[in-house]
């Protein structure tokens, strides 16, 4: 698809994005501003708090986004998932420079000036805001600057706490090779770094001492008028489609589900199913994308109504259980405590395991007739290995499963994002890796995987976690997860997933056709709710039967 | 005014200052009397300047106390002691980001004086230091030589017609040839307006030139306090180093420097 017919197909959610990007930007600066001045200013009177704040402010700046992101989830009232957790942390980023600029900009006043200030008969309230504010002002101005660009790209991180804005699309577009994701996430923010840099510092010149009589033209100036129009076009088409977008109809509560999954394709699917089930039963439906275990914190806060999740995962890196092997003891365990501890029900399993699948470049297997991971053990030393990041750390990740299979391999296994890690494995820069075993890709990237012969990893089976208390709210719902049980087979689910990462093709609309598929929503259905209870029973056979039918 | 007229506008009684243990003024006594341009005359370090800064309570004594109209500078309001005293630094101290107008009408600004009186003011006192008000009214001081944004510095503190005026050096920073010019038109314009004025230097021409009565400072001490006439006279070690050196200008300069 060019990156045109995209831009065509999905300028909406674009505008949505810019608009959302653009509100996080200007609103955590603002506050930076209002919190950041007048600290400053305290500062220039206080030299004993001068250091200790300045260097706080400082720590705050080294501290990784993704990694502040994560400090504040847990923390009430600030933290949390969504706009305000990504204020808080870009305020605190942005802190810094402001600070820093106002207690420079304002020591910076020539000595003779503030003492020619006094002795006239100032008061202290007259120096600061008509000598020491003005003449410091486009020192202060620069450092708003500054805030603001780290801001803009900051901002993009935040959609992994489901804060939204560009970052959506670049990340999507990380996960799924998309470079029509990537650029159209990183353009408009480019633009709108260049834009916020240049409108300041056109301020930050007016107010400079040498603004009067100097006017600087180029190609910066030019740059930055162009980019500024653009955001301001992107901006304006952003809010009257956010005022045209009956999404506000969407806010009572009542009739309304959130839907959240986690930030991977396969979970993005698996949500969708839900979603589109729910949509044609009448209900309204929020979509929320979520990094890491942060789909778990917002369902147990109320944020979201469900999400899908693996047994395997649940029961290790939630519960916090040792990884164990049989299927059936780890989902009654889940369910049971999912519902003592969380109030939170397990659907049936769906039908598939996404478990972690060793694999290995299909010409190596056939080379050196590799069956098993026990097969490798033997070879390991000559090879090197790549994980994603998630394998590496967890409980029944890379440190138990080289124990189990004696596995030690040449170098230190390169951690890398999960996704990556296909692209390395088929290009030989890597010769094993630990995928999903549902990655669409796996096929087409001629991998093959291994057998798990000494039974290390735990079962993975995908199933719905949801809220008791939202299954009163929308009855519908059990009835759906009912119909969902044992409905997709591994192979379906790498179909899906392949559809998606491997031919780019639109997630909803691929669940569309595949709902309709499996008679799981009928074109005629929400015209003959008459038809509704027969209908059920009547998909569940098709579905069952075609279910036994050979899988592709 | 007239019943005041004979006591001194300005009294250092037994005035010391120190910063932590080193002593800045030791020991000063001091009066300014009413229409008198006082000099303090002495070397960098020799506490010229903080006497100054004790007169409009910048600073205030460790001991002893500064009379200003007979009440003590602990006594008054800070800020209407320094609206009633003119204060010219070194380059003028001017804002960067006010017009000359506006930095002129500082202090009656201040004092909410109105706009129309302001304008009239600033006119005035334009015409006084020899800069014509339209064309430098609304100027910027970076758009100033040095000679008028210090001219522009007097007039700032004349503008709310002080009883006092305190100058720091305010020609030091100047070429010779305009430094004479200013200090010729400065000696002119106190005679004229009667203005009190403690003036600090350390340039013994500018001494001579300017004041009525020169004290000379030493590491915080008045070591003596005379007219210029009797400065030339006088017998002081100190002094007949400082008048040494205007010798040794005169012999250079002999032609010239005998008018002095």
């Amino acid at each position: 698809m060019s990156f045109w017919s995209f831009l065509e197909q999905n300028g909406s959610e674009l505008l949505t994005l810019v608009a959302q990007h653009l509100k996080l930007v200007l609103v955590s600066t603002l506050i930076a501003v209002l919190i950041g001045i007048p600290t400053g200013i305290l500062l220039t009177r206080n030299r004993a708090l001068r250091k200790p704040i300045l260097g706080l402010a400082n720590v705050m700046q080294t501290i990784p986004s993704l990694a502040l992101f994560g400090f504040l989830i847990p923390i009430p009232f600030i933290g949390g998932i969504g706009a305000r957790t990504a204020i808080v942390a870009l305020v605190l980023y942005a802190l810094l420079p402001i600070i820093r600029n106002t207690v420079t900009g304002i020591l910076g006043i020539d000595q003779n000036v503030r003492q020619a200030a006094v002795a006239m008969g100032m008061t202290a309230q007259q120096i600061l805001w008509q000598v020491e504010l003005p003449l410091a002002a486009s020192v202060i101005l620069t450092g708003v600057r500054v805030a603001m660009v780290i801001s803009v790209g900051v901002t993009t991180i935040a959609a992994a706490v489901g804060a939204g804005g560009l970052g959506v699309y670049i990340f999507r577009g990380l996960r799924q090779y998309d470079n029509n994701l990537l650029l159209a996430g990183a353009i408009p923010a480019a633009l709108m770094a260049l834009a916020s840099d240049s409108v300041l510092g056109l301020a930050e010149k007016w107010f400079g001492l040498e603004k009067r009589r100097e006017k600087t033209k180029g190609w910066i100036g030019t740059v930055g008028v162009i980019a500024i129009a653009l955001t301001l076009v992107l901006l304006g088409f952003g809010f009257w489609r956010s005022f045209q977008s009956p999404s506000g109809t969407l806010s009572g509560k009542v009739g309304r589900l959130v839907v959240g999954s986690k930030d991977f394709t396969e979970s993005g699917l698996l949500a969708e199913i839900v979603a589109q089930m729910v949509e044609a039963r009448g209900v309204a439906v929020e979509r929320l994308e979520l990094g890491g275990n942060l789909p778990h914190d917002a369902l147990v806060s109320g944020r979201i109504d469900l999400y899908p999740e693996y047994t395997g995962t649940a029961f290790t890196a939630i519960l916090h259980h040792p990884p164990i092997t049989d299927p059936r003891a780890v989902y009654d365990q889940v369910k049971q405590e999912y519902g003592a501890r969380f109030h939170v029900d397990v659907s049936p399993p769906l039908g598939f395991e996404n478990t972690f699948a060793i694999l290995v470049r299909a010409a190596d297997a056939t080379r050196l007739n590799l069956k098993t991971i026990s097969d490798v053990t033997p070879l390991a030393r000559g090879w090197r290995a790549g994980f994603g990041q998630d394998f590496m750390s967890r409980a029944d990740g890379y440190p138990g499963f080289a124990r189990a299979y004696g596995l030690q391999f040449a170098e230190q296994p390169h951690e890398m994002d999960l996704s990556l890690t296909y692209i390395a494995l088929s290009s030989g820069k890597v010769d094993l890796i630990a995928g999903n075993s549902t990655e669409g890709r796996i096929g087409a990237l001629n991998l093959v995987q291994l057998e798990d012969d000494r039974h290390y990893f735990p079962p993975y089976e995908a199933i719905y976690l949801v809220r008791q208390d939202s299954l009163q709210r929308v009855p519908v719902l059990q009835d759906i997860l009912t119909q969902l049980a044992n409905k997709i087979s591994t192979a379906q689910m790498r179909k899906l997933n392949y559809e998606v990462d491997a031919l780019k093709r639109n997630p909803a609309e691929v669940v569309r056709e595949w709902l309709k598929a499996e008679f799981l929503v009928a074109a005629w259905e929400r015209r003959h709710p008459c038809l509704l209870l027969f209908d059920c029973g009547f998909a569940q056979q098709v579905g069952c039967l075609r279910s036994q039918a050979p899988k592709s | 005014m007239s019943e005041s007229n004979s006591s001194p506008l300005v009294e250092f009684r037994n005035v010391s200052y120190s910063v932590g243990p080193t002593p800045i003024i030791s020991n000063l006594n001091l009066k300014v009397s009413r229409g008198e341009t006082l000099v303090l005359l002495g070397e960098s370090g020799c506490g010229k300047t903080t006497t100054l800064r004790l007169t409009n309570r910048l600073l205030l004594p460790g001991s002893g106390e500064v009379l200003i109209e007979r009440q003590p500078t602990t006594q008054w309001d800070p800020i209407r002691l320094r609206r009633r005293t003119g204060y010219v630094i070194q380059e003028g101290g001017l804002f960067p980001h006010f017009t000359v107008e506006r930095n002129i009408g500082l202090v009656p600004t201040l004092e909410h004086w109105d706009n129309a009186r302001i304008r009239d003011r600033v006119h005035e006192l334009l015409a006084l230091v020899g800069l014509d008000p339209a064309e430098f009214a609304q100027r910027y001081p970076a758009e100033l030589s040095g000679g008028q944004r210090q001219r522009v510095g007097v007039a700032r503190a004349l503008a709310a017609e002080p009883p006092l005026l305190l100058l720091d050096e305010p020609f030091g920073a100047l070429d010779p040839l305009t430094r004479a010019s200013l200090q010729q038109e400065f000696a002119l314009l106190t005679r004229r307006l009667h203005k009190t004025s403690i003036f600090v230097t350390h340039d013994l021409h500018e001494a001579l030139t300017l004041g009525s009565r020169i004290g000379l400072m030493k590491a915080g001490r008045l070591l003596l306090l005379e007219t210029p006439a009797s400065f030339l006279n006088s017998t002081d070690t100190y002094a007949r180093a400082y008048l040494d050196t205007l010798r040794l200008d005169s012999n250079q300069n002999s032609s010239r420097e005998r008018q002095v």
